[in-house]
């Protein structure tokens, strides 16, 4: 049905999309057309796990193709699987888990689209040992108003394969894909956790546990300063060598509405970043976790979004190059803290040296930090200009997925690519970020 | 091993119904029109779990062709369980005013083509003295509104069939389910102005009406709470309800 209002997750900038759908492969080129004529374009929406403006069509007309969620094939003998672009990465999940195979890359939600989750060349925590989310894509089908199906692959049309894998849904629909999957023995985690006093623990930390994890992450408490500046935790994990390959469908609360004003301000910040690090051990720890809770923990409480009240947030998410990273980190959490803005949801990661067949793959080797705001207005003017700054000296850049402000300058120097996205783009196809940053 | 027949297998409520059924491990008979949409529909299936998935191409107003689907379908699958009968169509309302021919059309793809196919079932299920048959009419049927009388009365004819059938199965021990949903966020209300509080997912659909069929249910509202609301709007008495803009 065509329902007006769609916003992307961070309910920011407050563009109410009207979404038509599709739900045949078979007519997506006419959906395209058509918004093409009655809007003058369009954008493809899967289940908007975007933050910011990129999944937020120019027209404010978006083509939504979440129903385009059927399987087309699995061989359980060697993990291939192809399926429509709007199947969601829990119901991959679901179907191959008990065969005894994973997602490769999984990013921190699973309520993504298999096309969302290409267009935005996701990562996850194992971009170290895995790399992005394109890199597992044999080939998929993309749907152009101007050429209708194609097939690409890295042998197949290579400049559309590359261009599509981060491509932010600008060269064409992706109609499906045909994906690698990575075998499991269990879908439990076995790892270690242990509370980092400064930024210098954190690499050591890194240093030592990456390499024998394949999914590390940390939390940082983006509130503390001085001595405890840079304090956090470090998790890191790898799936269990035997146990039950069950699927969970634990499906927890859900925030009920959203309240008139943000619940997250400074006290309350405060309160929960000192006893979240208070009750993480001192030493290193032996953790067991089942799947969900280890990679999507925000999952479990249900448009949690809600919780940023009508004016919504903005997600800030960056990487820093490796030669700078802890001198740029450093300086972007002195910023931060200074600001006293900040979420419960503060995360640090090391990015390998993988590179990803996408044009305008966001991870680079360094380190990643991702921080939640509620929106203000002098969010941008104040906090996020100084925070660009640091990025832009350390030759870092920001991350299209989550971004709703960047400049325009900022994105093409990060991006050099964006021109050869830009030279494949489907003329019926033009985001809110896209405009913002490249016009 | 449960044994289903769907009609109407590309509809959005029948495909989220035979996602269970896959998931159940059900060995599963798919009608449909459209070829291409069956087999991307059968494809999906048979990942999700289904371990044998047949297609059949059939037109819900060739009643000829009835009698052989089933039988295929009993062939294919070695006997029924459940069946579901999903097919149907929503009527463009100015259309059948201005014509009879159209109006009698789409009464036929919504009511007649399913009697004549609950026919076929109930003598089939009959012999077999066991099964369980799912219909999906409509909250609609519940009273005529003048916005889609013509949907509504054909959804009513059948609602009407099935009390009496059912109580007939009941004693050769099949089970018949009339099912009817409220507004479900699917192609066919695409486009619709519904208010969204009221529109259901149709996987959230699909759970309450597997579950209804297999409890043998005899008549569902899904989701539930559209039983309240239409023993409301049931209630309004007919001076009122004419003058309503309902």
């Amino acid at each position: 049905m065509s329902a007006a209002g769609v916003l992307s997750w961070g309910n920011h900038p407050r563009f109410p999309q009207t979404a038509v759908d599709c739900s045949w492969g078979g007519q997506a080129r006419a959906c395209l057309e058509q918004l093409q004529q009655a809007n003058g374009g369009t954008l493809p929406f899967g289940s908007g796990m975007s933050y910011g403006d990129s999944c937020l069509a120019a027209s404010d007309h978006v083509l939504r193709l979440r129903r385009l969620d059927r399987f087309i094939a699995a061989d359980w003998a060697s993990g291939v699987l192809s399926a429509e672009a709007g199947i969601t990465l829990e119901e991959l999940l679901a179907a191959s888990i008990p065969r005894g195979w994973f997602l490769p890359v999984v990013p921190g939600t699973r309520h993504a689209t298999l096309g969302g989750a290409i267009a935005n060349d996701v990562h996850g925590k194992n971009h170290h040992q895995r790399g992005t989310f394109g890199r597992h894509v044999r080939r998929f089908g993309l749907v152009r108003s101007d050429a209708g199906r194609l097939n690409c692959s890295p042998a197949e049309r290579p400049d559309l394969f590359r261009a599509t894998i981060g491509g932010l849904g600008l060269t064409g629909i992706i109609e499906w894909a045909e994906l690698q999957l990575v075998p499991i023995r269990a879908a439990r985690i076995t790892g270690i956790t242990r509370r980092f006093a400064d930024l210098d623990e954190f690499f050591a930390l890194s240093d030592e546990f990456d390499p024998r994890h394949e999914f590390c992450v940390s939390w940082v408490d983006c509130l503390a300063r001085g001595r405890r500046a840079g304090r956090g935790v470090y998790t890191a994990g790898n799936f269990a060598a035997d146990g039950a390959l069950a699927v969970e469908r634990a499906r927890g609360l859900t925030f009920p509405l959203t309240p008139p004003v943000s619940l997250v301000g400074r006290w309350s910040l405060r309160a929960f970043n000192e006893l979240y690090w208070r009750k993480s051990p001192r030493k290193l720890a032996a953790t067991q976790s089942g799947y969900g809770r280890f990679f999507f923990p925000l999952d479990a409480i249900g448009k949690w979004n809600r919780m940023y009240g009508p004016r919504g947030f903005q997600q800030y998410q960056c990487v820093i190059p490796a030669a700078d990273a802890r001198d740029g980190i450093r300086a972007l959490l002195a910023a931060v803290a200074d600001s006293g803005a900040g979420s419960f949801l503060a995360v640090l990661k090391r990015c390998g040296n993988i590179p990803s067949p996408g044009l305008l793959s966001f991870p680079m080797p360094g380190v990643t930090l991702a921080l939640d705001f509620p929106q203000t207005s002098t969010l941008e003017t104040a906090l996020f200009q100084k925070l660009d700054a640091i990025v832009r000296e350390t030759g870092g850049r920001l991350y299209p997925a989550k971004d709703a402000h960047m400049s325009g300058a900022d994105f093409r120097r990060g991006y050099p690519a964006w021109t050869q996205v830009e030279a494949l783009r489907d003329p019926a196809l033009l985001s809110r970020f896209w405009r913002r940053v490249t016009q | 091993m449960k044994r289903v027949l769907v009609f109407g297998a590309t509809s959005a409520i029948a495909t989220a119904c035979a996602r269970i059924w896959a998931q159940e491990r059900a060995a599963l008979f798919l009608v449909g029109r459209d070829l291409v949409k069956l087999h991307a529909v059968a494809d999906d299936l048979a990942v999700r779990g289904a371990p044998a998935v047949h297609t059949q191409q059939a037109e819900a107003n060739d009643i000829a062709a009835h009698a052989g689907v089933v039988e295929a379908a009993a062939r294919a699958l070695g006997g029924i369980d459940i069946a579901l009968i999903a097919h149907g169509s929503l009527p463009d309302q100015a259309a059948c005013e201005a014509d009879a021919g159209a109006m009698l059309q789409e009464f036929a793809i919504n009511g007649t083509s399913v009697l004549a196919l609950l026919t076929v079932l109930a003598n089939h299920m009959e012999k077999q003295r066991g099964g369980a048959i799912g219909v999906i009419t409509s909250v609609a049927g519940d009273r005529g509104r003048p916005g889609n009388y013509v949907y509504g009365s054909a959804k009513a004819a059948v609602s009407t069939f099935c009390e009496g059938l059912r109580a007939r199965l009941f004693r050769a021990g099949v089970s018949l389910t009339d099912i009817r949903p409220g507004f479900v966020a699917t192609p066919m209300t695409q486009g619709l102005k519904l208010p969204p509080m009221l529109v259901a997912e149709p996987a959230v659909v699909a759970r309450r009406i597997v579950a209804g069929i297999a409890r043998q249910a005899g008549v569902l509202y899904v989701p539930a709470w559209w039983g309240l609301i239409m023993l409301v709007i049931r209630s309004i008495p007919r001076a009122l309800f004419k003058r309503l803009r309902l």
